[in-house]
């Protein structure tokens, strides 16, 4: 049930190296949701990482290598970039042009920059995109990435999306606006400090009841279900884009 | 042993050589942060309200009743004594109107600190005037002078603090400016927002932990 | 934890993190003082307006910092202080005793000062016969135990009540153990007054200085900071060389960034403003008022365009309230006198990155407190920096010991992996090996650390390619 798509400019999508990796359903779900506001989309075969691992570790070298790679086949023309993840929309929309501060190219960075758009303000703010709930009743939670609510800033949109589900339920965490624990390599380069906080936030999310814990981020995802399977915590943890999809398709 | 001068030729030129970065292309940037004054009505109102909050008695009245006021208050908490500086207005009052068969005395700072130091910290109360008050941020303003040295407001446990009306500013800023302290700063000067006090124990406010445990506040027109 | 101990991070780490009894206190800590803040600062868009005032004011200093600093001391001069230039920590405790010995001080009380602690002036006090006593509350609890303070502003927040009882019952003379605070402040309360009676001197930080009318400012609450620098007839302020504000006029904004971001309060019972010792015709405060001017390498930071940015701190401590990973390890793990994320950007720098910089890998750059900072502080930028210049990776590195950490193993991984995010064939194949031996990865290095708290991670039999590809969305 696609809109009509004469007069909408093709999007690009922007997968992520964890979509690739481990969630690829929930980046075609994204896809999907693009594609049922009447946008064509777009996906460049080359595309890999935003290069976030590299930049926080203190590689900025590699970093900027694999960053200039989407930025050149991203910019064959100047299509609205979408990208569901708030951290990697972060870092292509505010790091990539301080990476590349003191390069010639970056112009065409900023450019570039300029146009990523996370996935949930796109379809919020851009398609004006409508939902109707066909899903049974269900109490569910959620998580807002570090980098989706004082970044990428698209912790509004995402909640906006989640409250024409009727029948979801949304219970807020106590602690919503504190980490999960996650950051990249910190996790495995502060492994105790991490499973502090992982544990902290599971049991943040066990306490509200939810059968569901959503989150617009991929890398939150792994490390909070990663925590819950290992605990043997029956709550599901799902990519927002893959729980909107199933729930507006019955 | 370390040489001073030395060091600061050091420091300095390595802070002068830093300002390559950036000097030539730096543009003053300053923002200033303004609060609109008020009516001396509602400047009045709000610095009682937040004096207030910040545990501090606050009294409004007219000439010198606050020394009788202040007089029941002290002997009703069974003070002995009050310090206060007969040479300034405040004081003046003070003296004039306190009850001369009343159970507090009257005492007076003598010499410097260093002989009046054992009788100051045996001082249950001090009364001093005041440069004025802030309504924004709940506070009054202390320029301790020689006839009101600046220990009075902080060793007695209790503080006195007689305030006029029309001195009660809207904001920081506001007193700044009228007062002019960018021309000519004290030896000291002072802001006082309630009495001392403590969150070192769990984060509980606890009151009068080095100075005063009790502040009054007499605004008076 | 003493400071001629190696350092070593893990081991702090995993120490703080098995003491349930730290972790409970240091939480309720960090919750209740961000619950305090917003009570301040409860309207965004003021707030921001504030910090932009701050930032801008601080970022004004800085870029004209020597000119202020000379001016500042020609003022100081005139009000009658004596300034003094330390370049070095030796340097300042050497100062400082010699003020001490002529003037014959044999007893100091302290007021709380966060220089102080960075110099050790304590320990090498009294390692010259000097007697030397903190009087804040916190810090008083703090040094009875020989412990230094785990957090800027509140010093002895990792010790509840009960834990606070128990150290006066041990430490002062005749008293009882008792939880009753009012007691407990009681009993305080007289010893301190004691010592501040008798004491030869007074030594304090300085919250800031202002070059205009060479002021030194001082913000508490407690008012044993106003008892030492005005009876003792020695006063004696510690300052480090980025704590200067312009003009008077600045002091308001930045004093309720300070106390707002500190303690969630729009002003503090006291803000003393000192601008000379006792003048003639006066009867107190101090006969001398000394100022030693603390560098200890704060120049050779603003010797880069970026690093320079943390010598705008005022010090408030709200960047490790907002911190998870502070929250959860306190501040003695940190080993040094800043921890939590301003810690992590300041310590390396003037203690050298090795040991120090393995702090910067305690932050998940969560930005939370970039967004608390009252004078915007890039600290998440100032952490990759750090990370940067661990690995020598920082062009140029200007860092003590940068690259300290350099390994050709790490260094070929991120080579690695940078060969697999550009090439679309290698891209490919570490996806598809990923998908059909991902589940052989052997549990050593960061896996066996993933797997400590999570199971093993499950990759997708179908990259997101893949799928593009057989879904027939339009790839190029």
């Amino acid at each position: 049930m696609k809109k009509d798509s004469a007069n909408k400019t093709p999007v690009y999508f922007f997968g992520t190296c964890l979509a690739d990796m481990m969630y690829a359903e929930s980046a075609m779900a994204a896809i999907r949701l693009i594609e049922r506001e009447g946008y064509e989309v777009i996906f460049p075969m080359e595309q890999s990482c935003c290069g976030q691992p590299a930049y926080n570790s203190g590689f900025p070298d590699e970093a900027r290598e694999v960053a200039w790679k989407q930025v050149e086949i991203f910019s064959k023309h100047d299509y609205p970039i979408v990208v569901p993840s708030g951290s990697c929309a972060g870092m292509m929309k505010v790091h990539y042009p301080k990476l590349f501060k003191d390069s010639p190219d970056l112009f065409i960075v900023k450019r570039f920059s300029e146009r990523v758009v996370e996935l949930t303000t796109f379809l919020h703010q851009y398609a004006n995109a409508q939902y109707v709930d066909k899903g049974a009743p269900i109490k569910a939670t959620w998580h807002s990435s570090c980098h989706a609510m004082r970044e990428a800033n698209c912790i509004e949109d995402s909640k906006a999306l989640l409250s024409q589900l009727s029948n979801v339920e949304l219970i807020e965490l106590e602690r919503e606006r504190e980490c999960c624990g996650f950051g990249g390599t910190f996790s495995i380069k502060q492994p105790e400090i991490s499973g502090a906080m992982v544990s902290d936030k599971v049991a943040d999310v066990v306490a509200t009841g939810a059968s569901v814990v959503l989150s617009g981020d991929a890398g939150c995802l792994m490390n909070i279900t990663g925590h819950m399977d290992k605990e043997n915590i029956s709550v599901k943890g799902q990519h927002i884009a893959e729980f909107i999809w199933e729930r507006i398709n019955g | 042993m370390s040489n001073s001068a030395e060091n600061r030729e050091r420091i300095l030129e390595r802070l002068y050589n830093a300002q390559q970065y950036g000097r030539d292309a730096y543009i003053p940037q300053k923002k200033v942060w303004n609060i609109k004054n008020q009516s001396k009505e509602k400047n009045i109102e709000e610095f009682t309200e937040r004096m207030t909050a910040v545990r501090t008695e606050v009294f409004r009245t007219k000439g010198t009743e606050w020394v009788g006021e202040l007089q029941k208050l002290v002997e009703e908490r069974g003070q002995k004594n009050l310090l206060h500086a007969p040479a300034t207005p405040t004081g003046k009052a003070l003296a004039a109107n306190w009850g001369k068969d009343s159970s507090c005395k009257l005492v007076t700072w003598k010499e410097s600190i260093e002989e009046f130091k054992d009788e100051l910290f045996d001082c249950d109360g001090a009364v001093t005037g005041c440069l004025g008050g802030i309504a924004e941020s709940a506070a009054v303003i202390l320029w301790p002078t020689e006839e009101e040295p600046r220990l009075m407001s902080i060793v007695p446990p209790l503080h006195v603090v007689v305030v006029e009306a029309d001195s009660i500013y809207t904001s920081f800023q506001d007193a700044i400016k009228k007062l002019k302290w960018n021309k000519e700063m004290p030896t000291n000067a002072l802001l006082i927002s309630g009495p001392s006090k403590t969150a070192d124990i769990e984060l509980i406010l606890q009151f009068g932990v080095h100075g005063p445990t009790d502040l009054i506040v007499f605004i008076t027109e | 934890m003493a400071s001629n101990e190696k350092f070593n991070f893990a081991q702090n780490v995993a120490e703080a993190l098995a003491d349930s009894q730290l972790r409970a206190n240091f939480r309720f800590a960090t919750d209740t003082l961000i619950q305090r803040r917003s009570t301040v600062f409860a309207s965004p868009e003021e707030t921001n307006f504030l910090r932009d005032v701050g930032s801008s004011m601080k970022k004004d200093v800085l870029a004209n910092l020597p000119d202020l600093l000379e001016k500042f001391e020609a003022q100081c001069t005139k009000n009658g202080i004596v300034v003094h230039w330390a370049e070095t920590a030796k340097d300042a405790n050497e100062i400082i005793l010699e003020i001490l010995n002529e003037n014959s001080a044999e007893k100091v009380v302290k007021g709380k000062s966060m220089a102080s602690e960075e110099i050790h002036l304590n320990s090498y006090l009294e390692e010259h016969d000097k007697e030397v006593v903190e009087t804040d509350f916190g810090e008083f609890i703090i040094q009875l135990c020989g412990e230094p303070p785990s957090h800027i502003i509140v010093p002895a927040v990792h010790k509840n009540r009960k834990q606070i009882a128990e150290v006066l019952a041990e430490h002062i003379e005749g008293m009882e153990y008792t939880e009753d605070v009012d007691i407990m402040l009681a009993n305080v309360r007289s010893t301190l007054r004691e010592h501040f009676k008798t004491a030869d001197a007074g030594i304090s930080g300085v919250n800031f200085g202002i070059a205009e009318t060479g002021t030194l400012c001082l913000v508490e609450n407690e008012g044993n900071g106003r008892m030492c620098t005005t009876v003792p007839p020695l006063h004696i302020a510690l300052m480090g060389i980025e704590k200067l504000v312009e003009n008077v006029e600045d002091i308001p904004a930045i004093y309720r960034l300070l106390c707002g971001s500190a303690t969630g309060q729009r002003i503090t019972t006291y803000f003393n403003m000192i601008s000379g010792p006792r003048k003639k015709g006066e009867r107190d405060g101090p006969k001398q008022v000394h100022l030693v001017l603390l560098d200890n390498g704060r120049s050779k930071i603003m010797n880069d365009p970026q690093l320079g940015d943390v010598l705008k701190c005022i010090r408030c401590g709200t960047c490790l309230n907002h911190c998870p990973v502070f929250t959860r390890i306190g501040g003695h793990a940190y080993g040094s006198t800043y921890p939590g994320p301003i810690g992590e950007i300041l310590v390396p720098q003037i203690e050298g990155l090795d040991p120090k910089g393995a702090i910067a890998s305690a932050s998940t750059l969560c930005d939370a407190c970039a967004e608390a900072c009252p004078v915007r502080i890039p600290i998440p930028e100032l952490i990759r920096r750090m990370r940067d210049e661990s690995y020598g990776n920082a062009d140029p590195s200007k860092v003590a010991l940068s690259g300290y950490k350099r390994s050709c193993v790490e260094s070929m991984v991120w080579r690695g992996w940078q060969w697999s995010q550009t090439s679309p064939v290698m891209n490919k194949m570490m996806l598809k090996g990923l998908a059909l031996f991902g589940k052989w990865i052997p549990k050593v290095g960061p896996l066996k650390a993933w797997m400590s708290v999570r199971s093993k991670p499950q990759f997708g039999k179908n990259s997101l390619k893949d799928l593009v590809k057989k879904e027939g969305v339009r790839h190029e």
